[in-house]
């Protein structure tokens, strides 16, 4: 049995704003095993995001445990809060948070700018190394504003692999992007999970969830479905059924 | 995370806002430029003036009439006879403080020899006039106490008057001039001494036996003034107060508000001039300091600027990894590369407005190294202060609240 990366127990995250109380999550547990890759689905505002930035260390649970790769969360300061969410996590975003009017390989290499270990001829290698891995081998020195949506997500990917995390965590990825490009990204997500990352993807879209392992569904702050999927799609094959693109 | 990296970092920032940059510079450039070049136009002016005041003579000590300050009209001393030999004597025989005195009587007159004429001044004073202004003779010699006793008509001629009366070039020694339609013989001729702090042609020029002066050409028998050197500079203050003394016993004065005349040393000239430059020079740093302080204020603002419309950047950062300290020397960095930056092109600029303002303007400038080290301080420090606050504002942020800030 292979061990887990995530262990959550009793999550709990409540907002308050002036005299109301939020509750956003209500009490959640679940573990997530090395190798798995799990789709996160709900409806809006059913707390997927809540979780996932619990999850990626960029927001601290009101009650109940978090243990990500051996670590408990609660314990740490602020700096090794830092430190996790250099070394162990790769978050992905739906707006994919590139810096403007700054290189891909730049981008690329930010995370290991705060990774004293790295010297600088390292991180360019693993930066061309990671846009690379993401079929960017070609547009290192684009900016963004040169780049199309898929391949910006695709940099934003290969910025969270840089470091070699444990877990990859992607918010509504491909929420900005038309099917064809979604899938593209998907194809890249799981021949990342066939090379053993762990991933957690958040999604509110049916067809997404298929190309995942597992399916934890969320309403109103609860997990009301966690199934394992049986019959894994591919989707660079669902990509090649998808009709041509005539523009 | 290493300070190179940071360097990078703060350094890119400025590069992608090159002319947002230059203008928040603007500020620091201006103050810190005009820091120095206000520093070097008052330090160029005290020097000038010490040195100028110097050179006429460091010990000198003046007695001139003046009006009581008590009394109601105000005549000016020039036109007053209060003073006579009679108190030239009483200092000279009493004074203990003072090793040279003259009576100086003065007059304006044509200086002429053959077709050519010149207007002039002339000076009627004794034989010890040369060593209490420290003026020596480029050629021939000092009239003597006999000289002076038998009011000869013998004349010492600045270079001016040499220039204009002699335009060939002939020996002046032994030749006759007229001042005034009085001949005189020409035995001397002054060096050179240039203009004096107040724009006055010191070699503009002659000089007589006083009882010369007095009988001959201005028929009077009152002095304008007693001139006199101290013992030594620090004697002069004095020496001041024990003319001053002598004068009232002359005069029969006991309150010094009636005063009749005034005793100054050239020291007192000195600091009052210096002290005035002095307020000026504080009057212009202060200005100067006014505008570097609004430029450091420029760079609190454009601070605050960048880490409000960089906050998703700063979320996105932290999420990557970087620590609070890491965004706070970041931007902590930019401040201070801007402020010293911006220091730095200051200096320059006040380097050559300085070299302008004394080439152009003709003002004496005198670059003091203190001004461009404590310009350059305050530069690095106005970045500290006013980045600090901003920095450790973002450096503050919850990385998800600046994540999701629009
Ligand atoms: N910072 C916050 N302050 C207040 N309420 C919040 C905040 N973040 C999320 N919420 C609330 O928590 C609930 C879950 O939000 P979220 O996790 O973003 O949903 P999802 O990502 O599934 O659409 C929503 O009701 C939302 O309004
Ligand atoms: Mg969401």
């Amino acid at each position: 049995m292979s061990k887990a990366i995530i262990k959550i127990e009793d999550l709990k995250r409540e907002f308050t704003m002036g005299s109301e109380t939020v509750r956003a999550l209500k009490g959640i547990s679940f573990d997530i095993k090395e190798g798995e890759f799990v789709t996160i689905m709900g409806s809006s505002g059913s707390g997927k995001s809540t979780m996932l930035n619990i999850l990626g260390c960029l927001d601290q649970p009101t009650s109940g445990n978090y243990e990500i790769d051996g670590v408990k969360v609660k314990d740490l300061t602020k700096n090794q809060l830092a430190t996790i969410r250099n070394e162990k996590i790769g978050f992905i975003f739906q707006s994919y948070n590139l810096l403007a009017r700054t290189s891909a390989i730049e981008n690329v290499e930010l995370p290991l700018l705060y990774n004293s270990k790295v010297s600088t001829e390292e991180r360019r290698k693993r930066a061309i190394e990671a846009l690379q891995k993401v079929g960017l081998g070609e547009r290192l020195d684009h900016t963004p504003s040169q780049l199309s949506g898929g391949q910006q997500q695709r940099v934003a990917i290969a910025r969270s692999l840089v470091n070699n995390p444990v877990m990859l965590l992607a918010d509504e990825a491909t929420g900005n992007l038309d099917t064809r490009t979604a899938y593209e990204i998907m194809s890249i997500f799981q021949e990342l999970n066939e090379q053993g990352i762990t991933i957690a993807f958040v999604t509110h879209e049916e067809d997404i969830a298929t190309f995942s392992s597992r399916t934890i569904v969320l309403k109103d702050g609860n997990i009301i479905q966690d199934y394992k999927n049986e019959n894994v799609q591919s989707a660079k094959e669902e990509l090649a059924k998808l009709p041509k693109q005539d523009d | 995370m290493r300070i190179l990296n940071l360097f990078k970092i703060a350094f890119k920032a400025i590069v992608l806002n090159k002319m947002r940059t230059l203008l928040t510079m603007l500020g620091i450039i201006i103050g810190v430029a005009s820091v120095i070049a206000m520093l070097a136009i008052g330090e160029g002016s005290k020097e000038s003036i010490r040195e100028n005041i110097s050179s006429m003579g460091s010990n000198i000590i003046t007695i001139r009439p003046a009006s009581a300050s008590s009394s109601g009209v105000r005549a000016s001393g020039d036109e007053m006879q209060t003073l006579t030999l009679k108190d030239y004597e009483a200092v000279k025989d009493q004074a203990t403080f003072l090793s040279y005195a003259t009576p100086l009587v003065t007059g304006k007159g044509q200086v002429i020899n053959g077709s050519n004429n010149w207007p002039s001044n002339i000076y009627g004073v004794n034989p010890d006039y040369l060593k209490i202004k420290v003026v020596d003779l480029q050629s021939g010699s000092m009239f003597t106490d006999a000289e002076v006793k038998t009011a000869s008509k013998v004349a010492l001629i600045g270079q001016t008057v040499v220039d204009n009366v002699f335009p060939d070039g002939q020996d002046p020694i032994g030749q006759m001039i007229r001042f005034n339609n009085i001949p005189f013989t020409v035995i001397g001729v002054l060096e050179v001494k240039g203009e004096n702090t107040f724009g006055q042609d010191q070699d503009d020029v002659v000089i007589a036996p006083y009882t010369t002066v007095q009988k001959r050409i201005l028929a009077i028998d009152y002095i304008n003034q007693i001139m006199a050197s101290a013992v030594s500079e620090d004697d002069a203050p004095n020496a001041v107060t024990e003319v001053s003394e002598i004068m009232r016993l002359q005069h029969q004065i006991s309150n010094p508000n009636n005063d009749d005349f005034s005793v100054q040393s050239m020291e007192e000239l000195i600091s009052t001039f210096s002290s005035t430059s002095e307020m000026l020079t504080v009057l212009l740093v202060a200005v100067a300091s006014i505008s570097l302080l609004i430029g450091g204020i420029g760079i609190m603002n454009i601070m605050y600027v960048s880490v409000k419309e960089r906050t998703k950047e700063i979320g996105l950062r932290m999420a990557v990894g970087a620590k609070g300290a890491d965004i706070l020397m970041q931007f902590l960095i930019e401040a201070i590369l801007i402020s010293v930056t911006g220091g730095a092109l200051g200096v320059l600029l006040g380097l050559t407005s300085t070299v302008f303002i004394e080439k152009f303007l003709n003002w004496p400038t005198s670059v003091a190294m203190y001004s461009i080290v404590i310009s350059f301080a305050v530069c690095a420090i106005t970045g500290i202060f006013f980045g600090w606050y901003p920095a450790r504002k973002a450096s503050a942020l919850d990385p998800i609240t600046a994540l999701r800030y629009e």
